[in-house]
């Protein structure tokens, strides 16, 4: 279960973590070491310049390494956590948001109706502050696939952004909770809706849009921070001047490389309703100014009706973030077959790849592979299989393509079985965390199979457009969650855990060593960042699949802060109700859950932890 | 029974503040204004001319329950139009539709090629709730079901007025009630269409119809 020969001892780990810490220069560190032992950990792109125990938006920074440098709570302290706030969010569906601490006050944003409320960190049990409601249309929970979750807000420049289901990005000032702009983005009479945590990068909020089930065409906005005015739109397919694709558009492989892929790459006007939506992450560099981000599944999901390449759905664009023009773009998955959208997080690390450090991205992708993409040019590095995969061979890397597997391609009007990773891939949305002491990446993911049959779909403007039945299972081994330490390094898993449940909560690693995830039963859990032992949990009250942060508090000490919520894809048994005699309940997802409802029932509560005085 | 079928109302979005104004509401109120302006006329002819003010007062309160019933008149103008008829017992389709195997076949077509199972599955549900069990949002009659179909629900049922005929919502209702075992055996469908394996209702008990919530929905043991 657990390689935890691969790991150095805990002692060396530590001396060299302390030595990282202490001396930021490489070559001192080198100094420091009397024997040869591994290079210090690679470091995010980005680092803040010191740990000023806020968390402003949900990845914590722009490398989206989700790592607290706070170190209170630790290995020895963390035993002693104990609860000292404990609210109802008053919502009972899909908890999926990270709460953001900025100075004195916490803002969380909770699921459809996307109430937001700013807590009072000052005073006993964080009384509300202000709470704002967006009032989105009743309507747009029709239009929301895999329940009316939202992912979280951000802050910048004393306002909270946030996005609401029925398609609007809103402005708050973060003091007094009073609207300073809203832009009406998504139209939910085409499917679309938003359910992304926005990102604030260059004095532009960027936002793209949900409904890769709907048909819909997806895009990336940049609203201006200041009016909430459209600066650029980059949709995901069409023409090159839509997708914002110019002189200066350099794929670096060949199948990326044409005019007008994104129509040519499509049978007629296909790509008019053909997804790439793009509800994930997005990472910013801003020494290059380039964001990334991935774009979502080619609709509809049966892939006999989209014969080509479907650009650009299914992978990564590097986009000037001023305006909008495309760098780079990587096809991850070209011409998509399992709904394997590619919009994880990546990790902006400069890693030593070939014996040079790379600025690079990490991204533990839908399909099973780990990808390492320089972040320059959109050279793949490595692609390596972090979970189980039997639908994918591997990864040309001269081409750049996925090698698929034939025998598990989508049939149409027939039933194929055994394909793996199912619809929400190795891992789904959920994002993973990256401790620079340790160097490694905490993915918490999913070890799911499925049978697909695909049949025609129909195009009908604000309904589905999938046209596959889909049934989910547990993986080999019969754990349905993982939580995988990957060594970006040396390309492999350093230790896993496994979990019963899927784990659809993100991850969080702190300067105490530890990381801390939930699962879908409700245990809040600490483990070893080193060797991912567990040493502390806690049951909440409804099953975990928010964003646990840590920040530090008015009074100085370090508290870790996480919603419960069970719900999403994966617990839309339980938050929407649904059926488990239906296999296919919540396209297919349902018959993986089965067991769901006894383990967790619907819940939605804060809870912060800290250590007692 | 509701006085108006929903479905012949301009716009779902206007669908609860209409409530409360269809026929049977008017005819609530017109008894009541009658009996006031008969008892003015009635009051009139004894009066001899001594009592002159009381034939003004008579007169005042005439006038008075004239302006009121001028006030309530229907500003519309012209009657709703009435396609229903005016009982369900009189209403031929429920009948029709509901226990026929040919029209529950039609509509298991429909609920494929409209989508329906792309929110709704094959009766687990998803996107909207499911429908292979006894609990009911907007009611569990074919009626019901046929209005929701055709005009949509104000938390995500899109209304499907102008892509299918009556006749095909009321299959589609038919084959929805099939999905809880509503009709008899003989009429239910043995083996689906779709390539998942959903136990056929046939070997499923009839589910009994209740009224149910999302918060409801969400407490049910599974």
């Amino acid at each position: 279960m657990r390689d935890v020969t691969q790991r150095p001892k805990r002692s060396l780990i530590a001396a060299t973590a302390a030595a990282a810490a202490l001396l930021v220069i490489p070559a001192l560190a080198l100094q420091q070491s009397p024997e040869p032992r591994p290079a210090p950990p690679p470091a995010p792109a980005a680092p803040p310049p010191t740990e000023d125990g806020q968390w402003t938006m949900p990845s914590k920074d722009y490398s989206s390494t989700r790592y607290s440098g706070l170190d209170q709570i630790n290995r020895d302290t963390v035993r002693r956590l104990r609860a000292t706030v404990n609210v109802a969010t008053g919502n009972l569906r899909g908890h999926e948001a990270a709460p953001l601490v900025v100075g004195a006050t916490m803002f969380i944003v909770t699921p459809y109706p996307n109430d937001v409320y700013a807590l009072d960190l000052t005073r006993p049990g964080a009384p509300v502050k202000w709470h704002f409601s967006p009032g989105p249309v009743p309507q747009s929970q029709g239009v929301a696939c895999c329940d009316v979750v939202n992912r979280g807000g951000v802050y910048a420049d004393g306002r909270l952004f946030f996005n609401t289901l029925d398609g609007q990005t809103i402005a708050l000032d973060a003091a007094s909770g009073k609207q300073v702009w809203r832009t009406q983005l998504a139209d939910i009479n085409k499917g679309e809706t938003i359910t992304m945590a926005p990102l604030v990068a260059d004095g532009k909020v960027l936002v793209g849009n949900s409904g890769g089930e709907f048909g819909v065409r997806g895009w990336l906005a940049a609203l201006d921070s200041g009016s909430g005015a459209l600066v650029w739109k980059a949709y995901s397919t069409g023409p090159d001047k839509d997708v914002l694709i110019g002189p200066g558009f350099k794929p670096f492989y060949a199948m990326d490389q044409g005019k007008d892929l994104g129509v040519n790459s499509w049978p007629g006007e296909q790509w008019k309703i053909g997804g790439g939506t793009v509800w994930g992450w997005i990472s910013y560099d801003p020494k290059l100014k380039m964001i990334y981000y991935g774009t979502g599944n080619p609709g509809p999901w049966n892939p006999h009706q989209r014969p080509g390449d479907n650009k650009w759905t299914t992978g990564v664009f590097a986009r000037d973030v001023a305006t909008g023009e495309a760098r780079w773009f990587y096809q991850t998955n070209p011409h998509d077959l399992y709904d394997h959208d590619d919009i994880n997080e990546q990790i902006l690390l400069d890693l030593p790849v070939g014996g040079r450090v790379r600025p690079v991205l990490v991204r533990p992708s839908r399909n099973g592979f780990m990808y390492v993409i320089d972040r320059v040019t959109g050279q793949v590095y490595s692609a390596d299989p972090y979970g189980y995969i039997n639908s994918a061979r591997g990864v040309d890397l001269k081409t750049g393509r996925l090698i698929p597997v034939p025998a598990k391609e989508p049939k149409e009007g027939r039933v194929v079985r055994g394909v793996c990773p199912a619809a929400p891939g190795a891992k789904d949305w959920n994002p993973s965390a990256y401790s620079p002491r340790t160097g490694l990446i905490y993915v918490p993911h999913i070890n799911l199979c499925m049978d697909q049959g695909a049949m025609d779909a129909n195009y009908i403007a604000g309904t589905p457009y999938v046209g596959m039945d889909v049934k989910m299972y547990a993986g080999p081994g019969g754990n349905r969650g993982v939580l995988t330490a990957w060594d970006p390094v040396r390309r492999r898993k350093a230790w896993e855990i496994r979990e019963d449940l899927p784990l659809w909560s993100g991850a969080l690693a702190t300067a105490g060593d530890l990381v801390f995830y939930g699962t879908m039963d409700g245990w809040f859990k600490a483990v070893d960042a080193t060797d991912g032992r567990l040493i502390w949990q806690v049951r909440l009250d409804s099953g975990i699949i928010s964003q646990p942060v840590s920040y530090r508090g008015p009074d100085g000490r370090q508290y870790i802060a996480v919603m419960s919520g069970v719900g999403g894809w994966s617990g839309a048994i339980v938050s929407a109700g649904l059926d488990p005699r239906d296999p296919t309940s919540a396209l297919g997802f349902v018959n993986a859950m089965r067991d769901l409802p006894q383990r967790s029932k619907a819940g939605g509560r804060l809870y912060v932890f800290g250590l007692p005085s | 029974m509701s006085s108006v079928s929903p479905a012949k109302l301009p716009s779902r979005a206007k669908l609860p503040s209409l409530e409360g104004r269809g026929w049977g509401s008017v005819r609530q109120r017109r008894p009541k204004l009658r009996a006031g302006k008969s008892l003015a006329a009635l009051a009139y002819p004894p009066l001899a001319p001594p009592f002159q003010g009381g034939v003004w007062l008579a007169l005042a309160l005439f006038l008075t329950l004239s302006a009121c019933d001028r006030e309530t008149r229907d500003p519309r103008g012209k009657p709703l139009p009435e396609t229903k008829p005016s009982a369900d017992a009189l209403d031929p389709r429920p009948a029709a539709y509901e226990n026929n195997a040919f029209q529950i076949a039609q509509g298991q077509r429909y609920f494929a090629w409209m989508n329906c199972s792309g929110c709704h599955f094959h009766g687990g549900g998803g996107i909207g709730p499911p429908l292979m069990d006894g609990a009911w949002r907007y009611g569990g009659s074919i009626q019901q079901i046929a209005d929701s179909i055709l005009d949509g629900r104000p938390n995500g049922m899109p209304s499907f007025k102008n892509k299918i005929t009556q006749a095909q919502a009321w299959q589609l209702a038919a084959f929805v009630r099939s999905l809880s075992a509503q009709q008899g055996k003989d009429k239910l469908w043995s083996r689906g269409d779709e390539m998942s394996n959903r136990e056929p209702p046939t070997l499923q008990d009839r589910e009994p119809v209740a009224p149910t919530t999302p918060e409801a929905d969400q407490a049910k043991p599974r």
